[in-house]
């Protein structure tokens, strides 16, 4: 825990040398210094600028999006009793997409709202019909994927209807490189925001550790098992939805990191979630700040959009398990 | 003390499953629930956990009210066994043993010792000691039921409700696992198929019809040729066990 936790403020310091600038781990060291006011080393203007307004708190969205995200994998998982659930697969994501070209395209809403506070609400209706859809179709653990596979189609046809329809040339570029993930621009009003989502998400998850352990044989089990089943039920959805669509609205679409991390942690600290929660939520956080800053070098100076890194891993990761999951049956 | 019910009535989508069964176990008492397929011994046994509320009576855990008892406190006392319990998740029998010690946990950790020796004697008394690393899926439908009544057992309940427990079992093990739970000091309500395992390990059992108790006693007094004709519709002749003196039932075949 200590270690990984370690390993992760290390990842965020290297990460941040990587890139076009000519910038060391030392200088990273003496930047955060400075700003902390523990010391007073002269750095060069542009290289503060470059660390601090731009790859610091990048890197630390990326590492909240990585923890956050593991975490609603982990949860939805669990309660749902299916090990390819993820708010990404169950097209929340793509309800944020959407909610985000309503307001950023359309313009219903305004200013006000903003493309982050479309997405936000977009996040929170798709979750909503996810599980409507799930509950009409019988509930079956299945049945909530093919839930989430069908409100997904439905939530990228909008989407491309919306951008076809009446979106300029600039408009859909923008809004595209969001669709595909972006953390571009990262202020550290955006830090703030997701860390405390992220934090307050992570106590959730903790304190409801043994409740999660309890859905492996399902409701009645867990109910036989002392637990609340519809309060904890409702209280865990309710945390996944808000750190979902917190998430996606600064961050954009960022697939397959909620998937493929819970699973990535099972191997190391096995399923019980007094442990699950805390290494998926690290492991999430250094997997991100590595996949951010891949995508940030790895076309330089075109930045890649890290949703299409997240993929790229993303996706031989589930047909493996996709395969094993045959192997079983 | 012990859990009862009390005239309890349930209804699924407005058909009546339970109807007016009433349950009063003596404590340590092993009660078979008999009866068809359909007649009502897994919703009694879901009434009786208070998994569902009785749409009328009401279920009684040392006298008050399960309905105003909390979940927790319910779950330290009564521990059940359903049918059909599946999991996707890589878990170990000792894991799966583990979540029985949930209801006795604080928030976070807490006893770890206490709950150590509970899951271990859980699963000796089920004998998979020796396969505690092994994981669920790699697991037979019987050492499947019995990683379950392990994990029940870890409750260390006063009340066990088993919904045909020995179903995936072969004769050896369903034996073993009656013969295991009339020897713990837990009172026991199972639903169970098989007639002559009733007869021979149950103190009283409860038949059931359509969702009413028709017939309930000493299994010596209650499993009579009349009542499993008229509840089963076959014909049986019973003989008594020459040691032990318990029913012993043999069907006839119809041709």
């Amino acid at each position: 825990m200590l270690a990984g936790l370690l390993l992760l403020l290390v990842s965020v310091g290297v990460a941040i040398t990587l890139g076009p600038a000519d910038i060391l781990l030392v200088n990273v060291r003496d930047i955060v210094t400075n700003h902390l006011g523990l010391t007073d080393i002269a750095v060069k203007m542009s290289k503060n600028a470059i660390v601090w307004e731009e790859r610091l708190p990048r890197a630390f969205v990326a590492a909240a999006c990585g923890a956050g995200l593991g975490l609603c994998g982990v949860i939805m998982q669990s309660l749902l009793r299916n090990p390819l659930a993820d708010p990404f697969i169950l097209g929340v994501s793509s309800g944020a997409s959407t909610g985000a070209v309503v307001i950023g395209v359309l313009g219903l809403g305004g200013a006000a709202i903003g493309l982050s506070g479309g997405a936000f609400i977009g996040a929170l209706i798709a979750f909503g019909l996810v599980l409507l859809l799930a509950r009409l179709s019988g509930g079956g653990t299945d049945r909530v994927v093919l839930a989430g596979v069908a409100s997904t189609q439905l939530f990228s046809a909008v989407t491309s209807l919306i951008i076809f329809a009446f979106a300029d040339s600039d408009e859909t570029r923008g809004v595209m490189f969001w669709l595909l993930g972006s953390l571009e621009g990262m202020r550290w009003d955006d830090v703030v925001l997701c860390a405390i989502v992220v934090v307050i998400g992570s106590f959730v998850c903790l304190r409801y550790a043994h409740a999660l352990d309890a859905f492996a044989f399902g409701d009645d089990v867990a109910a036989s098992l002392g637990i609340h089943v519809t309060r904890t039920r409702a209280v865990l959805l309710v945390a996944t939805a808000l750190i979902t669509a917190t998430l996606v609205s600064v961050a954009g679409a960022v697939g397959f990191v909620g998937l493929v991390l819970p699973h990535a942690a099972r191997l190391l600290v096995g399923p019980r979630h007094a442990r699950l929660v805390p290494a998926t939520a690290i492991i999430g956080a250094i997997f991100m700040v590595w996949v951010d800053a891949g995508s940030r070098v790895a076309f330089s100076p075109t930045p890649l959009p890290v949703g299409v890194g997240t993929a790229l891993v993303g996706v031989p990761v589930f047909i493996a398990l996709l395969a094993r999951r045959r192997r079983r049956t | 003390m012990t859990l009862r019910a009390e005239q309890v009535t349930w209804s699924r989508n407005g058909v009546l499953v339970v109807d007016g069964a009433s349950l009063h176990p003596e404590p340590g008492q092993t009660v078979g629930l008999l009866g068809p397929n359909g007649s009502g011994k897994s919703s009694l046994l879901r009434v009786l956990h208070g998994l569902v509320r009785p749409t009328s009576g009401f279920v009684t855990l040392d006298g008050v009210d399960l309905a105003s008892v909390g979940r927790r406190h319910v779950a330290r006392s009564v521990a059940s066994v359903t049918q059909h319990a599946d999991t996707e998740v890589d878990i170990t029998v000792r894991d799966i043993v583990r979540l029985g010690r949930i209801p006795h946990r604080t928030a976070l950790g807490g006893g770890a010792s206490t709950d150590e020796d509970a899951v271990d004697r859980a699963l000796a008394h089920v004998g998979l000691l020796d396969q505690a690393a092994r994981l669920w899926h790699t697991l037979s439908g019987g050492e499947r039921q019995r990683a379950q009544i392990a994990r029940a057992l870890a409750q260390e309940p006063r009340e066990l409700l088993l919904d045909e427990p020995t179903n995936h079992l072969d004769i050896r093990h369903q034996l073993e696992l009656l013969e295991l739970v009339c020897a713990l000091p837990v009172t026991t309500v199972i639903a169970i198929h098989d007639l002559n395992l009733a007869a021979m390990y149950c103190d009283i059992v409860v038949v059931l019809q359509e969702g009413r108790v028709v017939a309930a006693g000493a299994p010596s007094d209650v499993l009579t040729a009349e009542l499993i004709s008229e509840v089963y519709g076959v014909a049986a002749t019973i003989a008594r066990d020459a040691q032990r003196g318990h029913p012993v039932i043999t069907f006839s075949r119809r041709d």
